[in-house]
């Protein structure tokens, strides 16, 4: 059996809204395999984007256990989530989030100068990254010289780069044309290969159909999809 | 991680120039008030200072009336004056105004001043020539000293040393040029600006007074106490005319010069106060721009915490930027008030040294004001949750 790198046990998330209880994620089980592409498909407002942020440890469960990589991650503080995060997850989101002011090559060193990685180690290695993504040749372009999808490469490079034990992606191909949405997932798909974990949340059930296996999500409860091999 | 901080707070202050620019204003205006005004306010004093120090310390200025019995000092109590233990010299001073001639012209109501060779030899004021010498004094020798200005008025491209004018029908050599101002207290102290020295003896003859009303007295450099001298004077002073009321007074440099200290150090307090405040609202204005800049990179900062950034860390990037910006505002305040400080200097003619003190000042304010009110932005952008931070688009 394959090494559980994600666990999720009875995980329950809160929100108090006006003095009351809404429970948006409600008792779920949820584990991932190392190497696994998993995608969590789900209608608006079903608990998509919760499940994201405690997978990615941006948020913490109201009760469950949750243990990533060998960490219980439930009872950690500020500090211990952000080493976390730089050192385990590898954010894409939907609006690639690159920092306007900063060239691309910058803009992928980011994480590994959280890492507190040595300067020219860093830029050897952004650089190596992005000449992977084929943009070896714009590695002083600002974000917004570059198309939507090179964009979103630059925001795959960036959250590769740190070798994070998943890639997290919120609708990452939201932003994108469908041919463009296309080449992206390819790129998951070869990422994938290369046996990185991958998790990613969509509400478009074509967009999850590239993933191994899917996690339906409705109203904070999950269950197990069809599993289709791509 | 510094330098990281460093750069992305430069790229930060730059792009926005303007409103680097309008936010720093305050810091500049207040650094700039500070620095001229110390560095200004302190070469004036420097300037007063000096001119005292040359004739004030350890100086007693006599003005002695007398009683309408006994008015002013003769020849012999002065002799007496200078027996008191300590003394070393005593300075007459007389003066009289009278018409001097020369070459057929008349020169009217000119200023003359009666020294002897020890008040010349307190102030250093001869350019040109020579100063009294004792012999001069005690024998009443035709000797004077013109004074810069009326050397020009009388003696245009000419050396008026070995020259003679007339006095009362008496030829009097010149033997010296006095340059410049005369720095002697009474001077100082809103009298009039001499024309011409004449040994004070000549001048009591001349102007027919046979007493003295001013003098200085010098004390000697080790005297026991200035206090105990003055107060010997004092006594002297006081059997001298009776024990009468306002027949005479004393003022001890020493004292006046500690007042001048005193008063020097209150002004620069009360400007400091003053400079102060622009900078206090300077430093909200920092304060303002920074809590603006946090909101308005608030996906950035959940961005940044996303990627790993350690809440501590983005507390020390935007108090980084804050110390930045108002640093920099620190050094154009720095530069400004300088500049302001040396124009100064050369409208009043006077010679500015540039203070460290001023410097570590304007630095250690600015920079100090860039803590204080960048602390809470920061603090408040590192408490940001990197949910809703990112959220927000
Ligand atoms: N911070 C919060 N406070 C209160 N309620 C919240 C909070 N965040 C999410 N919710 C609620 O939880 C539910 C699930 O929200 P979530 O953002 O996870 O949905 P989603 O599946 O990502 O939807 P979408 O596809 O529209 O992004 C919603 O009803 C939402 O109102
Ligand atoms: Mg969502």
């Amino acid at each position: 059996m394959a090494e559980k790198l994600l666990e999720m046990t009875d995980i329950v998330k809160t929100y108090n809204i006006a003095g009351e209880d809404q429970v948006v994620l409600n008792h779920i089980d949820f584990d991932v395999e190392r190497g696994e592409f998993v995608s969590i498909l789900g209608p608006s407002g079903s608990g998509k984007s919760t499940m994201m942020n405690i997978i990615g440890c941006l948020d913490v469960p109201t009760s469950g256990r949750y243990i990533l990589h060998g960490k219980e991650i439930a009872n950690m503080d500020q500090i211990e989530l952000a080493h976390i995060r730089n050192k385990e997850i590898g954010f894409i989101f939907q609006s690639f989030q690159l920092l306007k002011r900063n060239t691309i090559l910058e803009n992928v060193e980011l994480p590994l100068i959280y890492s507190k990685i040595p300067t020219r180690e860093r830029h050897e290695r952004a650089r190596e990254m992005l000449e992977r993504m084929g943009l070896g040749n714009k590695l002083d372009f600002y974000p917004n010289q570059l198309s939507g999808g090179q964009q979103q490469r630059v925001a795959i490079s960036r959250a590769v780069v740190t070798q994070p034990s998943i890639l997290l992606a919120d609708e990452p191909t939201g932003a994108l044309d469908q041919k463009t949405g296309q080449q992206v997932m390819e790129l998951f798909a070869e990422l994938n290969e290369e046996g990185r974990t991958i998790i990613m949340i969509t509400h478009d059930k074509h967009i999850a159909a590239h993933a191994k296996r899917i996690v339906k999500i409705l109203d904070g409860v999950m269950s197990e999809g069809v599993t289709e091999d791509a | 991680m510094l330098r990281e901080s460093l750069k992305m707070s430069w790229q930060n202050i730059i792009q926005n120039k303007m409103r680097s620019f309008l936010t720093i204003l305050g810091i500049v205006i207040g650094v700039t008030a500070i620095i001229a005004l110390v560095t200004v306010v302190q070469a004036v004093i420097d300037n007063v200072n000096e001119q005292f120090d040359s004739v004030g310390a350890n100086t007693l200025v006599v003005s002695a009336q007398g009683t309408p019995l006994k008015q002013g000092l003769t020849d012999k109590e002065l002799e007496e004056i200078r027996q008191i233990d300590g003394v070393v010299g005593i300075a007459p001073s007389i003066n009289a105004t009278m018409n001097v001639y020369r070459n057929g012209v008349v020169y009217e109501d000119v200023f003359i001043d009666g020294k002897n060779e020890l008040f010349f030899q307190r102030n250093k004021i001869i350019g040109n020539g020579r100063a009294f010498n004792y012999l001069d004094v005690e024998q009443k020798t035709n000797v004077c000293i013109i004074s810069g200005e009326f050397q020009k008025e009388a003696f245009i491209g000419e050396n008026p040393i070995g020259q003679t004018i007339t006095l009362k029908g008496i030829r009097y050599v010149i033997v010296g040029v006095a340059d410049g101002s005369d720095n002697s207290v009474m001077t100082l102290m809103g009298g009039n600006t001499t024309d011409i020295y004449v040994p004070y003896k000549n001048l009591m003859d001349l102007s027919g007074q046979n007493r003295i009303y001013a003098l200085e007295i010098y004390m000697s450099e080790n005297a026991k106490s200035t206090k105990y001298i003055s107060d010997a004077v004092k006594q002297y002073l006081n059997t001298a005319f009776n024990n009468k009321e306002d027949s005479y007074s004393l003022i001890v440099m020493d004292s006046l010069l500690d007042m001048m200290k005193s008063m020097q150090s209150m002004l620069t307090t009360a400007l400091t106060a003053i400079a102060s405040i622009a900078l206090l609202v300077g430093g909200i204005g920092i304060m303002n721009m920074m809590l603006v800049s946090v909101t308005e990179r608030t996906v950035e900062i959940g961005l940044r915490k996303a990627l790993g950034a350690e809440p501590r860390l983005i507390q020390i990037q935007f108090l980084t930027e804050a110390i930045m910006l108002s640093l920099l505002g620190g050094i154009i305040g720095l530069m400004v008030g300088l500049g302001i400080s040396f124009l100064c200097g050369a409208v009043m003619n006077i010679a500015i040294h540039i203070s460290w003190g001023a410097i570590a000042l304007g630095v250690g304010f600015s920079g100090a004001v860039g803590i204080i009110f960048g602390f809470t932005p920061a603090k408040k952008a590192s408490e940001l949750n990197p949910i809703d931070a990112l959220r927000s688009v």
